[in-house]
């Protein structure tokens, strides 16, 4: 097609969709946080880096796998996520947007830091689970089971966040304290506990994407700096807030910059930016941001 | 009418932020009472609702709750303790549809009434289920917040210019309500402009100016101080 091999395009295709879970996952939480704490998240990056780490712990000093690590280190980061908001950004609660970004990207700066300290910038290796090596030989390309299951499974993670929120009575609660705390609080719901349980989960979807990545990517204290950048782009795309702009525009935008691998390689790196210009000159609120 | 107040406000001062809006306001609520209070706009009956239920930013002063005090309480607990506030802009929400509206509070206490006893109140509720919240009509939306705390167990309504902005078929509907609402056992606190409408079913009326209670006087005593009223009121 148009002169490219197949096989090149379907692998970059693969190789989009992988990014695409990666974006999607991570712009999720930040868009379920966003949405309930008006707070930008800008930990997100550390706290995904922090996933792949308790993962890998989890198999060096614990002996627990990959499977118990997909369990545990959303857990843990969760948790990280709960102390964090219990003892620091609560406190910020009705103040400027800027002064939980610039807390949270303080906050990414110290964890990063630290790990760094620790561990070097190299990246260590974490296995592919023994369930999942090898691949399948489809005829047109090669799809490695591991990368196959990540997208699967992003993709399943998601529409459950998503079905949570819009179809169930916790999700009902969520969104109407996202309009109006004040009054949800008064019908007897314990918002700010509901907040801080809001942050623990959008950290936890961090962390669990964290874990997927170190099979991939290795595990590395600046994997999530690298990767924040481009998810605050697919979040500024989509809208902030929106919780199926940010899934669809995560895994779309993937896809888009794998292909700008096979035709227009010199943008790939670019892509994601440039249409993000685009949409904020079009559309400031984002393709499926309400505006405010 | 010797009952124990179910309500007792004594002496509640609200502030919103550094402006003292409420100095000092007593009154009492008997269990099944409808009292109303009434005053102009500004005189602080909003605030008074909104302190009893614990969403101003500052409250000092006594407000006891079946004997219990619920100063010092968050929200959320007074809510349990069984008092539903009925908001004056309604607080209908935009990203719930009618049904999620209509099941959001959660219940409080036994007792509340159930969705199809909400639907035999307000039939129109029950053909826009599907509908987003805030595409209903003024009078659905407030159709639709009395419905919702109805369902609660709370026994203590406090409803703030449930009438306010609606044609006079709704205001007729949203009194034959509460009147059924009163045999039904509920006790309810309100605050309206629209005297005419508080006098088809309020037992008591408070008047309040300046962030105080001035004066007070039954139902049967409205026509008596019909004169003084109108210059509370200034109508």
């Amino acid at each position: 097609m148009f002169g490219i091999p197949t096989q090149a395009l379907f692998s970059q295709l693969l190789l989009g969709l992988i990014n695409g879970s990666f974006y999607a996952l991570l712009s999720l939480g930040l868009a379920v946080i966003f949405g309930m704490l008006n707070i930008v998240n800008f930990a997100h990056g550390a706290l995904y880096m922090m996933g792949a780490f308790v993962a890998w712990f989890l198999l060096g000093y614990a002996g627990i796998g990959y499977w118990g690590a997909l369990i545990l280190a959303p857990l843990a980061v969760g948790f990280v996520g709960v102390v964090i908001e219990r003892t620091m950004l609560q406190r910020l609660a009705g103040l400027d947007h800027l002064y939980g970004l610039l807390l949270t990207f303080g906050l990414a700066l110290v964890i990063q830091g630290v790990f760094q300290n620790q561990f070097g910038s190299s990246g260590m290796p974490y296995a592919i689970p023994p369930q999942l090596t090898g691949g399948q030989n489809l005829g047109f390309m090669f799809l490695p089971n591991y990368r196959a299951w990540v997208v699967v499974f992003s993709l399943v993670v998601c529409i459950a966040t998503w079905f949570m929120i819009e179809k169930t009575r916790l999700g009902s609660y969520l969104r109407a304290a996202t309009e109006n705390p004040t009054l949800v609080r008064a019908f007897g719901v314990n918002v700010p506990l509901m907040i801080t349980l809001t942050y623990g989960f959008g950290v936890g979807l961090a962390g669990l994407a964290g874990v997927l990545s170190a099979p991939i990517n290795q595990v590395r204290p600046l994997m999530g700096a690298d990767l924040i950048i481009v998810v605050f782009a697919v979040v500024v795309i989509g809208g902030m807030g929106s919780i199926m702009g940010s899934v669809i525009t995560g895994f779309a935008l993937g896809v888009i910059e794998g292909l700008t691998k096979v035709f227009y390689p010199e943008a790939s790196n670019t892509v994601i930016f440039v249409i993000m210009a685009i949409v904020l000159l079009i559309k400031p609120a984002g393709l499926f941001g309400r505006a405010a | 009418m010797s009952a124990e107040p179910l309500l007792a406000v004594r002496n509640l001062q609200a502030w919103y932020g550094e402006s003292h809006v409420l100095h000092g306001v007593d009154f009492d609520v008997r269990p099944g009472e409808v009292v109303t209070l009434l005053g102009r706009n500004g005189a602080g009956k909003t605030t008074t609702l909104k302190s009893i239920m614990g969403i101003v930013g500052k409250r000092k002063g006594s407000v006891t709750f079946e004997g219990r005090e619920t100063v010092g309480l968050t929200s959320d607990k007074i809510a349990r303790q069984g008092i539903a506030l009925c908001p004056e802009e309604r607080g209908i929400f935009s990203s719930l549809d009618v049904k999620e509206n209509l099941l959001l509070p959660p219940q409080v206490k036994p007792g509340g009434l159930s969705v199809e006893q909400i639907f035999d109140l307000f039939p129109n509720l029950k053909e826009r289920l599907a509908s987003q919240g805030t595409k209903l009509s003024g009078g659905e939306q407030q159709m639709l917040a009395i419905g919702r705390i109805l369902r609660t167990g709370a026994r203590l309504l406090l409803l703030d210019e449930p009438t306010e902005g609606l044609a006079p078929v709704i205001i007729q509907q949203i009194g034959r309500t509460i009147a059924r609402l009163k045999t039904e056992g509920f006790t309810v606190l309100l605050v309206e402009q629209n005297f005419r409408f508080a006098s088809t079913v309020a037992d008591r009326y408070y008047v309040m100016e300046h962030g105080k209670v001035i004066d007070a006087f039954a139902n049967s005593e409205l026509a008596a101080n019909m004169d003084k009223l109108h210059d509370y009121l200034g109508v």
